[in-house]
């Protein structure tokens, strides 16, 4: 894909333009100099976005399986992947479905509360600390728990020696690790939007006689529900694609998630097992997509507020 | 890539002054602090106990486990909770606990233990302390006694373990299991040679059980007694078992070990293993600490200096160009699109922004199946049988990886600077093209610049992002084609943190942890003045607005 200053922009597509969609009422010109070329460029880019996913779908439901098979784009039609994909003993598909919503279901919603709480006392309350409080979260969030995989791996096997349940090879364990990014970023997503809150709210429900837990539960965090959202389908989002730790603590087939056991079906053996791997890439994908699409409106605003407040 | 971008956002929200109107409760606490309801304070009561109730089982089993280091930090930790939930006042801290505490844990303690690996020889061989390393070395280290009498053995199970039942040449039958000295056995069942094959409470193994599980029934080994110098039973055919010895004898006085059958002499040789005269080592060793060893061989050993230099630039360029390109492409689009008037905007908004929805480890694999250089659909498809390595050619596997990270970032560029382009007063334009200025000379001098004020700590973020940019390099590439002039795992488009990945977890290779720490502390050493630098810079650009 091309990437082009708008100005030059204009001088290449201007050679290529003889889009259909031009209305014949004005001269071609003007109207390519106006807006024809901003429609060669959207169709030029939404082929590049879209190719990859239309690839593999077609992939997907294409049960000759390999894939030198799955070239020829929607030559065939059958559900025979998604029969192979539900029917391997050693690769369960199914488990790691459920294993990846329980784990992102449980950690988002944890990550949504132990935010909210920090976003109420950094927005509502007054200590010391709290400056250099938020300053560290905000320095924190430029070192990803990835970074520090290994200590994460030998800590994991040193508390499987004294607690297994919570070791490695254990989702809970895991989940307790994804907690430790629950601060940070989440928190400030949150804050901004706490402040947004009038405090006179807070303050008239006190003199009311309500204690600061009614308040946070009863006030605020019913005016902030559309952020609460947000970050959860964020956080949700983030792990349901998180490999690095997952493949180091989850080392069982039955207990992996769909990150760690999708790579699984390519990492040796790319070419036989694609059209199966194309069928689960689209089941994992469809939930999170469709989750994305039908919040895109309270994402891309949240989005925006970051960049555009500054 | 939609959420570890999203992830980066916080930095902005940040920038504006936190601007609270008034001092919040805590200070105006004096008037009259309302008593929780009953509820309430059931609730704090039930949650707390369930907490100190796991606690003291985690301290139980710390204690049992004799880890008195992590006990006395667990009860630190459990009193610290205790006096922050049951004092009165302390309100913030009541909110903070939870979150701070994983963070503690899981992000800032696992650095510093990163950092404590980094100066160990921590790894594969290297896992122990040197007493597990002995015992270690005279358990797998065994030879055939000589002239020792053949057992006659049979293979039983119970549950899941496996047991052999051994018949010594004078009709004496002992039972036994890895890690279970010889116990006689009472009641064994005889077949007509005399050889034991059966005992109540186990199940004989079958001799199509036995092929089945031939590579268990090889690892048993039966220590004749407590004491591991007197060696094991083993069986090799699950039906006559040797008495095995250690071929290698350790003299507890000069801490050293002895060939039984050469007389070698292993010493300690004050790198975590036993070594001879000439310098061979015993494959166990235990783990020790080497100072600055690790970072010393990252930038001196032969096979680590070349590869690693390579890598620590493809890095920068890889992040750098990311995020170049995807911001030029993201504002173009932007620019492009951002015409009220325009017909089909939508569809193509929704269109472009599918990469960003589709989640990002599976985006590098079909990315690797559309450009594999022998089936791929590019190769195959659109080129008609072509023969280029997208994926095998250093060269184009750098772009080919550049390529499939702008398709994944372009989208979230685009919607960001869509939106700093509308928050732009409209006047700001109006003014300039009253003065005469050419679109392009509007662009150029005011709305970019202003553009890039907003923009610019996202920019940050997504750098340091992209810097750790683990699963498409991974995913798509698996960090090579390999270097040619090393024996090691490390390719041309591997970045550091695949690098971490690969020399800490890799297929084929020992795992080496003291150097794969050494290398997450220089990953973290480079974005901490990074983003040092950056935020002073973009501290600036907020003054000038």
């Amino acid at each position: 894909m091309s990437v082009r200053t708008p100005a030059a922009s204009k001088e290449t597509a201007s050679d290529g333009g003889r889009s259909p969609l031009a209305p014949m009422r004005r001269p071609f010109g003007v109207w390519f100099k106006d807006k024809g070329w901003r429609h060669v460029v959207g169709v030029v880019t939404t082929i590049f976005a879209v190719f990859p996913l239309l690839y593999v779908l077609s992939a997907a439901l294409d049960s000759n399986g390999t894939l030198v098979g799955s070239n020829g784009l929607f030559s065939r039609f059958d559900t025979g992947n998604f029969v192979a994909l539900f029917s391997d003993p050693g690769r369960p598909f199914g488990r790691w479905f459920v294993n990846t919503l329980v784990v992102g279901v449980v950690t988002s919603a944890a990550t949504v509360f132990l935010g909210a709480m920090a976003a109420y006392a950094f927005s509502r309350m007054r200590f010391k600390g709290r400056r250099v409080g938020l300053l560290t979260l905000l320095l924190l969030q430029m070192f990803p728990q990835l970074l520090a995989v290994v200590a994460i791996f030998l800590l994991l096997s040193g508390i499987s020696q004294v607690i297994p349940a919570l070791g490695l090879g254990s989702q809970l364990g895991l989940i307790m690790v994804y907690l430790g990014g629950a601060l940070g970023v989440n928190t400030y997503l949150m804050y901004g939007f706490f402040n947004t809150v009038p405090q006179s709210l807070d303050e008239a429900a006190k003199i009311d006689g309500a204690s600061h837990v009614q308040i946070f539960f009863g006030i605020i965090l019913r005016l902030v529900t559309p952020i609460l959202a947000v970050v959860g389908l964020l956080a949700f989002i983030g792990i349901s694609s998180e490999f690095v730790i997952a493949s180091v603590v989850l080392t069982d087939p039955d207990s992996q998630t769909l990150a760690v056991g999708l790579y699984s079906y390519v990492a040796q053996q790319r070419s036989e097992n694609w059209g199966v791997f194309a069928a689960g890439a689209v089941i994992a994908a469809i939930p999170v997509m469709a989750l994305f699409l039908f919040l895109q409106k309270y994402i891309v605003s949240g989005l925006t507020a970051g960049s555009v407040k500054g | 890539m939609p959420n570890p971008d999203l992830q980066e956002l916080p930095a902005t929200a940040a920038s504006p002054a936190p601007r609270q109107p008034r001092r919040g409760n805590t200070r105006h606490a004096p008037v009259k602090h309302h008593p929780d309801s009953l509820k309430g304070t059931i609730l704090k009561i039930v949650l707390l106990g369930l907490v100190d109730a796991f606690a003291v089982y985690v301290l139980m089993m710390l204690f049992l486990s004799q880890s008195w280091a992590a006990l006395g930090v667990s009860a630190l930790v459990v009193l610290a909770i205790n006096w922050i939930y049951l004092r009165k006042g302390g309100l913030p801290a009541k909110y903070l606990a939870p979150g701070v505490l994983f963070l503690l844990v899981f992000q800032v303690l696992v650095v510093v233990f990163s950092g404590y690996i980094a100066f160990t020889n921590y790894g594969d061989g290297h896992n122990s302390t040197k007493e597990d390393a002995i015992s270690a070395i005279q358990l797998t280290a065994q030879k055939r006694v000589p002239d020792s009498p053949a057992y006659k053995a049979s293979v039983l199970t119970k549950g899941d373990d496996f047991y052999l039942l051994f018949t010594d040449p004078s009709g004496k039958v002992q039972i036994g299991s890895t890690g279970q000295a010889l116990t006689d056995a009472t009641g064994a069942g005889k077949d007509s040679t005399g050889k034991a094959n059966s005992l109540p409470g186990y199940q004989t193994l079958k001799f199509q059980e036995i092929v089945a599980n031939q590579q268990e029934i090889l690892k048993i080994a039966v220590p004749v007694s407590n004491d591991p110098a007197d060696g094991t039973l083993r069986t090799a055919d699950g039906s006559t078992a040797y008495q095995f010895k250690p071929a290698l004898h350790y003299d507890a006085g000069t801490d050293t070990f002895t060939d039984t059958e050469t007389g070698t002499q292993y010493t300690d040789n004050g790198k975590g293993a036993f070594a001879d005269s000439k310098g061979e080592t015993l494959a166990t060793g235990w783990k020790i600490d080497v100072g600055m060893d690790n970072f010393a061989r990252a930038f001196t050993d032969p096979s680590l200096r070349g590869p690693l230099l390579g890598v620590i630039i493809w890095t920068f360029t890889f992040s750098v160009a990311s995020v170049a390109l995807t911001f030029v492409m993201g504002l173009f689009l932007a620019i492009t699109f951002n015409r009220e008037d325009l017909r089909g905007k939508k569809v193509y908004r929704i269109l472009m922004i599918l990469p960003y929805a589709f989640p990002a480890f599976l985006s590098g694999l079909v990315w690797s199946g559309i450009l594999n250089p022998e089936f791929g659909w590019l190769n195959q498809t659109l080129l008609g049988g072509a023969d280029i390595g997208w994926l095998t050619d250093p060269v184009l596997a750098r772009i080919s990886v550049l390529v499939v990270n702008v398709w994944l970032g372009f989208p979230y560029m685009f919607l960001v600077c869509t939106g700093a382009l509308q928050s732009l007063p409209s006047e700001i334009d109006e003014a300039a093209r009253m003065d005469g200025a050419s679109a392009w000379r509007v662009f150029r001098s005011i709305k970019l610049p202003l553009l890039l004020v907003s923009v610019a700590p996202l920019l940050i973020s997504s750098f340091a992002f992209n810097f750790n940019n683990f699963n498409v390099i991974y995913m798509l590439t698996g960090g090579g084609p390999r270097f040619a002039d090393t024996d090691r795992d490390i390719g041309a488009t591997d970045i550091l943190i695949t690098l971490v990945y690969k020399v800490a977890f890799g297929q084929g290779t020992g795992r080496d942890y003291g150097l794969a720490s050494a290398l997450a502390i220089i990953i973290f050493i480079i974005v901490a003045t990074i983003s040092a630098i950056s935020f002073k810079q973009t501290k600036a650009l907020e003054d000038v607005n």
